[in-house]
């Protein structure tokens, strides 16, 4: 049924095999898609469930990726082999210190853009109409950044898969949350406290694990993350359980100035300026990517200090290491602590951002966003993991804004729900196509004579 | 995975013990099932398949789709041979899915750096979840049951009965007789012992004209057709399956393939079955809410304590 759609009258060898290579796909793709898609289970008045047939839709499905796998076949497989042997791995010198110099530039530019971004969205859409680009785009793409850069301390420098990273920002917006309500201590002060527990956990759950390597440390950090988000749905007494905390505290501006309606000191008020609440997302903006600044700034400091060498030496060759006389657990500690450390901050962020925290910001579904983030950014690369962040986050967050795409596949076409869909697709499409990373250029701290550019694909993984 | 027959009692220590081990084995075959898939494809290519929990969830799917359309389509009004049906349906396209999978997602990546598979497993494993969730809606799908049958074995004090249900039993029995048929294929025939050798070896497996390839593949399409049994077996047990049931059982599974070793094949199975058990009787003895955590703390006191497992090989450090 699907060779119809194919453009059959080609009758080049190479175009034979690839349409057989089409059609065989396609067939495959309807086996899977005809039942998944084409037959939707759905309940109906009587709470039984019915199938509906959409085997028309399956049918049209399976025929693009029919028609995907033969153009593939006929055109980008052929030219990818007669691209010829030259690997990817060997890329001239002058070739990588070109992409460095591309990538310095870029976080240059890139750098002034953040700071002039709220600015340049209030002169284009008004003091109201900014506050979805400043606070959906803006803040929470840097929240990514900043958590993507903390674990990168973790899992590109110090080679230690953590997929549990997002119990640490738990640690650290439930610290916020409970001290600040409970307390009425202020950002300012429960920031550093915040960062110091989540720090502190990151000992804890880290030390008897890091014994661990690889694959076997994923799994027990996921563990860990899952043990902290059930234990905080169900010890009700103590989180609110999934119910979570609502009514936390906003940031105030060092206590000078604040952004709740009711204050005296409101910031708006004190201005006479037109009640708003972008002045306060622009503010969070700015914050937010301060945070995000000061763990950029300290993990580069790090990786010049002995103990950030140690950590990278520690990714290359763990035996090596201990043989000489570095003292892996402690360096493995630190990482998972320091990085622990950047997601607690990231952590208070969160919750005096949203005002509200539950069991379900903090599913593990966050740990596979951050852990993709590092990796797709190419890990150790702090550029990298910035614009995976953008691509990612932001990318996905564009899915909300297509509305229009209504017209084309009718009302109730929503692109939101495909948002985790496509980054799912994007997480495996990456890897496949570049399992390096966007950004795989590195640059060592420690070296003979003259600073030089190596590939990473020099760069290890690092055992756990 | 609520505890079933929860109505604890001094009373009737025993009655409920057993009925406990009863549901306990119960659910532990499942896991079993699903392990086997983990610890054969770490076995072979060293990789936790993440997206193995997802593979036991759309098999589910498969499942519920199959069971809808031969009921109520082409009105088949026995259970049994609808069951049967079903079943092989699903375990033959969960088996095309996961080689679909491994061809796309996984095959390139193979040589790859370490970390790259298991980053695109991760991804594959939100492309099912989200993927169902957005072609089969997000919400809860319950089946009639599919058989009533219960057995009372003997009653305790106050009547409190014993029960082992029909669909117990099918499980007990489809589970037992899979294993047999796997064992037989992985010990007798010409591509266990080529998997065997690939695991040992898989430089010179290849050497000696074993696809290597295509025994790796098939790995995948074997660990997913037991998977498919588990979540059609999951399916009948339960009544209702919804998108985001592959994690739990995912992880859960892959605990009991490391508690029994990961790579040992019995020690998945006997892994299940400890996990089953420890994770209901945990629910009746201790707290029903921190079931899962106790499942989850599991894993992490075996990972630290004996990473080897109850059955497997430790690992030997090679510099």
């Amino acid at each position: 049924m699907n060779s119809a759609v194919k453009p059959s009258d080609k009758a080049a060898p190479d175009f034979g095999r690839a349409l057989k290579d089409g059609v065989i796909i396609a067939i495959i793709a309807f086996a899977l898609l005809g039942p998944l898609v084409g037959l939707k289970t759905d309940q109906n008045m009587a709470n039984e469930l019915i199938l509906q047939n959409h085997l028309g839709l399956a049918a049209i499905l399976s025929a693009v990726v029919g028609v995907g796998r033969f153009l593939l076949s006929a055109f980008v497989y052929p030219r990818i082999a007669a691209r010829g042997n030259r690997s990817k791995a060997a890329a001239t010198l002058a070739e990588l210190e070109a992409r460095a110099r591309v990538t310095r530039g870029l976080s240059i530019t890139g750098l002034i853009f953040l700071f002039v971004y709220p600015i340049l969205i209030i002169s284009l859409f008004g003091v109201q109409g900014s506050i979805k680009w400043v606070d959906n785009y803006g803040v929470q793409i840097l929240i990514y950044v900043m958590l993507g850069w903390g674990l990168n301390i973790v899992i590109g420098l110090a080679g230690l898969l953590d997929l549990g990273y997002v119990a640490f920002y738990a640690v650290g917006a439930y610290s916020y949350a409970l001290l600040a309500i409970n307390f009425h201590l202020s950002f300012w002060v429960l920031l550093p406290v915040a960062g110091i527990l989540a720090a502190f956990w990151g000992i804890i759950l880290g030390f008897p694990v890091l014994r661990l390597r690889g694959d076997y440390l994923a799994i027990v950090t996921l563990a860990f993350g899952e043990i902290i988000r059930l234990v905080l749905i169900n010890w009700k007494d103590f989180s609110g359980g999934s119910a979570g905390i609502s009514s936390i505290p906003k940031v105030t501006m060092f206590g000078i100035y604040s952004f709740d309606v009711s204050a005296p000191n409101n910031f708006a008020k004190v201005f006479h300026l037109a009640a708003s609440s972008a002045y306060y997302k622009v503010f969070l903006y700015y914050l937010i990517l301060l945070l995000a600044l000061l763990t950029a700034f300290i993990t580069i400091r790090l990786r010049r200090l002995p103990i950030g060498r140690a950590w990278e030496a520690l990714r290359e060759d763990e035996v090596a290491c201990r043989s000489l006389g570095i003292n892996t657990t402690n360096t493995k500690l630190t990482a998972f602590a320091i990085g622990a450390m950047f997601g607690g901050f990231a952590g208070s962020f969160f919750a005096a951002r949203q005002g509200f925290v539950s069991p379900e910001s903090f599913i593990f579904m966050e740990s596979a966003v951050i852990v993709a983030i590092v990796v797709l950014g190419g890990m150790g690369s702090m550029i990298g993991v910035a614009l995976a962040a953008v691509a990612m986050v932001g990318g996905t967050e564009l899915l909300r804004e297509l509305d229009f795409l209504q017209v084309v596949f009718g009302k109730g076409f929503n692109p939101d729900q495909y948002r985790m869909l496509i980054f799912g697709l994007a997480m495996v499409g990456i890897m496949v196509w570049k399992p390096r990373g966007f950004v795989s250029a590195r640059q060592p701290t420690a070296f003979l004579f003259k600073r030089k550019t190596v590939s990473g694909d020099l760069v290890k993984e690092g055992h756990g | 995975m609520l505890p079933l027959g929860a109505t604890a009692g001094g009373l009737n220590f025993m009655e409920v013990f057993v009925q406990q081990v009863i549901n306990g084995i119960t659910i532990g075959s499942l896991y079993g099932l699903i392990a086997i898939g983990y610890t054969m494809v770490f076995g072979i290519i060293g990789m936790v398949n993440f997206a193995h929990g997802d593979v036991f969830m759309v098999s589910a799917f498969f499942a519920l789709i199959f069971l809808l359309l031969l009921t109520s389509w082409f009105g088949i009004a026995s259970m049994t041979l609808a069951l049967i049906l079903v079943m092989v349906v699903s375990m033959v396209l969960t088996g095309l899915l996961v080689w679909a999978i491994e061809r796309i997602a996984y095959a390139p990546l193979r040589g790859s750096f370490r970390l790259a598979p298991l980053i695109s497993a991760i991804g594959m494993s939100i492309v099912l979840s989200n993927f169902i969730q957005v072609a089969q809606g997000p919400r809860n799908k319950p089946i009639p049951p599919v058989t009533r049958d219960v057995y009372t074995l003997w009653e305790g004090a106050n009547g409190y009965p014993v029960n082992l249900s029909l669909k117990q039993i099918i499980i007990w029995v489809v589970t037992a007789l899979l294993l047999a048929a796997f064992w037989y294929v992985v010990q007798k025939t010409a591509l266990g012992r080529a998997q065997r050798a690939c695991e040992q070896d898989r430089k010179m497996a290849s050497l000696l004209g074993v696809n290597v390839d295509r025994t790796i593949s098939l790995t995948f399409v074997i660990g997913a057709a037991l998977a498919a049994v588990a979540g059609t077996l999951f399916l009948m047990y339960y009544g209702v399956v919804v998108f985001s049931d592959g994690f739990t059982p995912g992880v859960k599974a892959f605990t009991a393939a490391v508690l029994g070793g990961i790579g040992s094949l019995p020690g998945a199975v006997l892994g299940g079955l400890l996990i089953g058990l420890i994770e209901t009787l945990w629910g009746q003895y201790v707290s029903a809410d921190y079931q899962n955590v106790a499942a989850f703390s599991i894993l992490v006191v075996v990972l630290i304590f004996m990473p080897q497992g109850l059955l497997g090989r430790p690992e030997v450090e090679k510099v």
